[in-house]
């Protein structure tokens, strides 16, 4: 009897909606043709893409705008994904490809061209090449952060540089993500070769010569081997981003601190993609995306800082997350002609 | 001699096996006869060590064998389909307790095989064999090692029944032959006439009856075991004393029933009994008769091929002492 | 005719769907690699296979895949056993829980040993962290429920008189167990074996999270080539490589499957009492729990702190969108969302599955038709064998034009979900209609019923509580699943595993603290699903 009233119980969820096909999935399709903006937009982008509901409706409300998101994987699978279906993109516009994947999907001709107005403090982030296709939308620089609490508890003084990094003082305190498998990994290792030039690579022995710990992704170095991850971490040095001190606040106080001379900045530009069905409205979603409500979002919602320089970013950023003035940079012609090569020697060096 | 004192079997504490007592004497076959679930094949199975006793002794040759496993008894089962290795082939089915004591023999399998008639089949897989030759491959696999006692579990009852009675031949031939010690679970009583020496019949998990099979035969403890034993019907009574005056029984004493075999009463014109022929039915060997007898009530009787009888006939019976057994108690 | 003609039509529905969902995306981004810029180059992908580069990582894929396999059997066999055929109480739950691990999102899982076997870890000392002792380790934690299930269900239906005959014959138990015992069990074993060494080869995030990024696979390896370095060539390369390697085992594997007693009787023997013998297997188990619980438990435990205290704020917070918002919809969103996507998965895999099984068990009648029957089985068995990013990218460069333009569909995750628990499916329903003797269909047919009667009277019995388990495998298989679900597009509606990933990929207390959270309502709502059917579990669930 249990178990006849189980199988109907199962069918009748499958019948009456309990399934994506059964349940209803309000999607409308139809575009307004009347209009000249409005109808659906497709915005392709990565997993991290987050924006708060509320403004995404009131956009649509003012806008007519039926704005589709759809995101999958990392900011090297949507680059890939793109180049992919360039011939027939998979929607209007895409958002999260960043500088150090730029070069390519620009030189296949994936974006159309839009050169929208920047606000205030935006133009910085501008490409040199590429500038009429791709719009910088937000900033975020990874850097080196140390445990400052560990640091004075232990009583020695925190690193500063990436030189200090291969001191023996520090033996055994770093972790990084690997630049092979994970984003960070990869601005970690770029922000050597900007700082040492053709001399990484011995830069790098010296860093595994004092015990540097490579992981996988950055949640494996950050909460399974710093010491302020909330894991069992051992180490109190860790590759992470800028914005990281303000999210271990306690009683008005940061336990870390970015390093901020070992830092590589990492812009994230949207762009209109050729042949896209909603050219115009591509071009508004990417205004909105500037507008000072989206950029204002940007820090609680993708932990990122804005472009313009016109919001105000939140109480802890403020206090807490410091950017770096000057960091380390490589031109994206540079890194999409050398990445292989670089990639290789690192993954050589690592896995000797 | 395998010797069985007070064992018992219990089944999440259902008894099947009831303090059973027992003995094999060496070199002859014991037939344990009885109605299926009476607990016989349970039995078998806690003499191989497959089963654990609950209560009572096990020995061998004066050992206690109780807490050996199965595989340290020297004992060997044969089951009722013969429960051949599929991925074997016949020779090496046969060849494998051999191989487990390192002393592999290709003379010897060959030497089982023309025992069990069945040459030429080594490199067969079971598979292609009738259920016959499975059964014949599983005995010898049973022999090969010439265990000190072998275990019968319905070893024919899964064959036909022409089949059945020239195996059981076989078989009795086979173990006299191999002076093999053997303990055999059967229900049907031919199978257990034809291949053992003696008999025990088990009901309801215990031993009613136990000794050589003539003896049993010829005095069945009680009317179920002798109908069990194949007589036809358990006269009690007027009848019973009326068929014992006609046999002129001079034996001793009175008894509570008399049992009858179908062949029990002869038509024969002479005979002190008189009674209607109520049916008749003609077998290959002789003609098949139901009688109602004055003071006895129906009975079967047997007439010659060539006489003819037919329904509300009176006819005269006399009794073969023989064919019927006395029960002292019911 | 007629007969053709209805097997045709069975075959039609998988093929059709495992042509579209699978073959044709994976040739699609495959002959993207041979024809670089636009010509055909297949001496270029011959030379990707020459790089010493590309015969270490697939040489540690082999060989790392082959020794977890090597242990989950070794383990899972004294566990099957103990688990299956001995009264031991709380099997059930047990083997129930033992499956847990197979639907955890390997992110997850991934923290979980690195704070077990990290520096400052209880097992910390062993220095295993980052070892190709610690990826084995992980691989066997993920796979060793798949041995002990199909093999303790093909042990379970085993009859125990051959067996018994052989001791009575004079065989010790380890003879019985080498000479009767394993060559009965060999189908089973061979069969979990091969599923355990496809999930093993293809597993990509605990390797990378386990292996740190010292070691690389063929499959964290096309991800590479694929999504970082733009190298398709490369990536086809080791795509077709993937594939070879995953037919020859496949064939392999079919041809030690193969057992020539099919008359064998199938029975369901009563679990017996535990022995003395028995203790050996039984550490071994209880090693086995402990080795798989240590993990789970580690994550249960950090799921109930929150600000260094025994807390139930990460539960209670998966009704919203975490810290910071660094979701958009709130965990329990997701939750409908998952089970919604799992019905889908389900009932897709389910339908596919019986097709295939019906298919594959009916006696053929020439050499030609059972080879062609083989090939159909292996052929479902491929995509638990091929790249996950071969697929994903394939799906978008080839569902794009009518009649098949699914790239954006709703409908693509549930099917690519399907796909990977159809492999399951079949292999639940296929020992059991092989299992039914044919000549009941010729008696029912002999009685004026039609074909689908015949199935509906004859096969249906027997196979309708499998398939009812088979669901509830396929069912906890969806639940679980995040490679395809994470590549594919969708809206803003997440599943659990996904939102999972998302969690621990944000700082914040509360986040990681969420993410061990939905990590346990994950495992819980598998477990759950898994007792069900082991209440209505039959001998052949799972038997692969």
């Amino acid at each position: 009897m249990l178990r006849i009233s189980a199988l109907s119980t199962a069918l009748l969820l499958a019948l009456t909606g309990c399934s994506t096909i059964g349940g209803d999935d309000p999607e409308p399709t139809a575009s307004d043709s009347g209009r000249e903006v409005g109808g659906q937009v497709v915005l392709v982008t990565h997993d991290s893409f987050n924006l708060p509901k509320k403004l995404v409706r009131s956009f649509e409300q003012e806008s007519g705008i039926d704005l589709v998101t759809r995101a999958a994987g990392d900011a090297g699978t949507l680059t890939a994904k793109l180049s992919l279906t360039k011939d027939d993109p998979t929607g209007d516009l895409a958002f999260g490809v960043d500088n150090t994947f730029a070069s390519r999907p620009l030189d296949e001709g994936v974006f159309a061209a839009y050169a929208p107005t920047l606000p205030t403090g935006a133009e910085q982030y501008a490409l040199d090449e590429g500038a009429g296709e791709l719009t910088p939308i937000d900033v975020g620089n990874v850097c080196v952060n140390v445990d400052t609490t560990w640091f004075d508890d232990e009583g020695i003084t925190p690193p500063q540089t990436l030189d200090d990094l291969a001191d023996p003082t520090y033996r055994d305190l770093f972790v990084t993500p690997g630049a092979s498998t994970s984003s960070p990994g990869m601005a970690f290792l770029l922000a050597t070769i900007a700082e040492y030039g053709d001399e990484w690579p011995s830069y790098w022995q010296d860093l595994l010569a004092n015990g540097t710990k490579v992981v996988d992704g950055w949640e494996d170095a950050y909460y399974g081997d710093f010491t302020q991850g909330g894991g069992k971490g051992t180490r109190p040095i860790v590759v992470s981003y800028d914005s990281s001190p303000a999210f271990t606040v306690k009683d008005g106080a940061s336990s870390t601190a970015a390093l901020l001379d070992t830092c590589f900045r990492q812009v994230e530009y949207a762009g209109v993609l050729s042949g896209a069905a909603n050219p115009a409205g591509a071009e508004k979603v990417i205004d909105w995306l500037l507008s000072d409500e989206v950029q204002a979002a940007l820090p609680t919602a993708m932990y990122v800082f804005p472009v313009s320089a016109a919001v105000e970013v939140p109480a802890d950023w403020a206090e807490f997350a410091v950017q770096p003035t000057e960091p380390l940079s490589v031109s994206p012609a540079d890194i999409a002609a050398n990445r292989e090569q670089w990639l290789s020697e690192w993954t050589d060096l690592v896995t000797r | 001699m395998l010797s069985l004192t007070g064992v018992s079997v219990a089944y999440d504490g259902v008894v099947a096996v009831d303090g059973v007592s027992l003995e094999v004497p060496d070199g002859s076959v014991l037939a344990v006869l009885g109605p299926s679930g009476c607990g016989k094949s349970t039995l078998l199975r806690a003499i191989a060590g497959l089963e654990p006793v609950r209560s009572g002794r096990i020995t061998f040759d004066g050992d206690d064998v109780g807490r050996l496993p199965t595989h340290k008894r020297g004992f060997a089962l044969m089951f009722q389909d013969g429960q051949l290795f599929g991925h074997m082939t016949v020779a090496r089915n046969v060849g494998y307790a051999l191989r487990l004591r390192r002393r592999p023999s290709n003379a010897r399998v060959a030497e089982l095989l023309a025992l069990v008639g069945l040459e030429g089949y080594a490199d067969r897989l079971p598979a292609t064999l009738s259920g016959g030759e499975r059964q014949r491959v599983a005995l010898a696999r049973a022999l090969a090692v010439e265990p000190r006692l072998l275990l019968l579990d319905e070893p024919l009852s899964a064959l036909d029944a022409g089949l059945r009675e020239r195996l059981a031949v076989d078989l009795r031939e086979i173990l006299h032959a191999a002076g093999t010690t053997a303990l055999m679970v059967t229900h049907d009583h031919e199978e257990a006439f034809q291949v053992a020496d003696r008999l025990a019949v088990m009901r309801a998990g215990r031993v009613v009856q136990a000794g050589p099979i003539a003896d049993v035969w010829a005095a069945p403890v009680d009317a179920e075991t002798a109908l069990f034993l194949g007589y036809a019907r358990v006269l009690t009574g007027v009848a019973a004393d009326t068929v014992r005056a006609a046999a002129g029984d001079a034996r001793a004493g009175r008894v509570e029933a008399l049992a009858v075999r179908r062949s029990a009463l002869v038509a024969d014109e002479h005979g002190p009994l008189l009674g209607t022929v109520r049916s008749a039915r003609a077998t290959p060997e002789l003609l098949r008769l139901v009688v109602d007898v004055r003071d006895v009530g129906l009975v079967d009787a047997v007439a010659d091929r060539d006489t003819h009888w037919g329904p509300g006939e009176d006819v005269r019976l006399r009794v073969d002492p023989t064919r019927t057994a006395p029960i002292r108690g019911i | 005719m007629r007969r053709w003609l209805t097997l045709a039509l069975l075959a039609a529905g998988p093929v059709l769907v495992v042509g579209v969902f699978f073959v044709l995306p994976v040739s699609g981004m495959v002959s993207r690699g041979f024809f670089a810029d636009g010509a055909f180059d297949p001496g270029g992908v011959l030379e990707v296979l020459t790089r010493p580069r590309v015969a270490r990582v697939a040489w540690f894929t082999v060989w790392s895949a082959a020794v977890a396999t090597a242990v989950a059997v070794v383990l899972g066999l004294p566990a099957a056993f103990v688990l299956h055929r001995l009264a031991l109480p709380g099997r059930r739950i047990v083997r129930a829980a033992l499956l847990v691990p197979f639907v955890l999102p390997t992110v997850v899982v991934g923290v979980a040993f690195r704070l077990l076997l990290g520096e400052g870890g209880p097992l910390g000392f062993l220095g295993l962290d980052g070892t190709p002792v610690a990826i084995v380790a992980g691989l066997v934690f993920f796979n060793v429920a798949v041995v002990v299930r199909a093999v303790g269900a093909a042990w379970e239906s085993l009859d125990t008189r051959p067996a018994e005959a052989a001791a009575a014959l004079g065989a010790a138990p380890a003879q019985v167990w080498w000479t009767v015992t394993l060559p009965a069990l060999r189908p089973a074993i061979v069969g979990a074996a091969s599923v355990v060494f496809l999930f093993c080869a293809t597993a990509f995030g605990i390797v990378l999270t386990l292996g740190g990024v010292h070691y690389a696979t063929i499959e964290t390896e096309i991800y590479l080539l694929t999504t970082t370095l733009f190298d398709l060539q490369a990536a086809a390369a080791l795509s077709v490589l993937q594939i070879v390697v995953v037919v020859v085992l496949l064939g392999l594997a079919a041809r030690l499957r193969s057992t020539p007693d099919a008359t064998a009787g199938r029975t369901t023997a009563r679990p017996r009492r535990v022995r003395s013998g028995d203790l050996p297997a039984i550490a071994v188990t209880v090693l086995v729990l402990v080795a798989v619980a240590a993990p789970i438990a580690t994550l249960v435990v950090g799921s109930f702190r929150a600000d260094d205290a025994w807390s139930l704020a990460n539960y209670r917070a998966l009704t919203g969108v975490g810290s910071n918002q660094a979701l958009l919809a709130p965990v329990t969103d997701a939750l409908v969302t998952s089970l919604r996507t799992a019905v889908d998965a389900t009932w897709m895999a389910l339908l596919m599955g019986l097709s295939v099984a019906v298919l594959v068990t009916r006696r053929s009648q020439t050499r030609t038709e059972r080879r062609a029957r083989g090939l159909l089985d292996g052929f479902f068995m491929l995509p638990l064998g091929v790249s996950a990013v071969t697929l994903g990218f394939g799906f978008l460069i080839t569902l794009d034009q009518p009649p098949v333009d699914l790239r954006s569909s709703p409908l693509l995750v549930p099917i690519a979900q399907a796909l990977v628990a159809l492999p399951l499916v079949v292999r639940t329903l296929v020992p059991v209609l092989a299992g039914v003797d044919d000549r009941q269909r010729q008696a029912a047919a002999s009685l004026g019923a039609s074909p689908f009667r015949a199935m509906l009277t004859v096969d249906l019995p027997a196979a309708w509580k499998p398939l009812l388990a088979a669901s509830g495998f396929a069912f906890a298989a969806s639940l679980g699943e995040f490679g395809a679900t994470s590549f594919l597009a969708r809206d803003e509606h997440p599943t659990v595993p996904v939102v999972i990933f998302r969690l621990i990929g944000h700082p914040g207390e509360l986040n990681y603290g969420m993410a061990l959270a939905a990590s346990v309502v994950l495992a819980t709502a598998t477990a759950v699903v898994m007792l069900a059917v082991e209440r209505l579990r039959v001998p052949s669930v799972g038997a692969f």
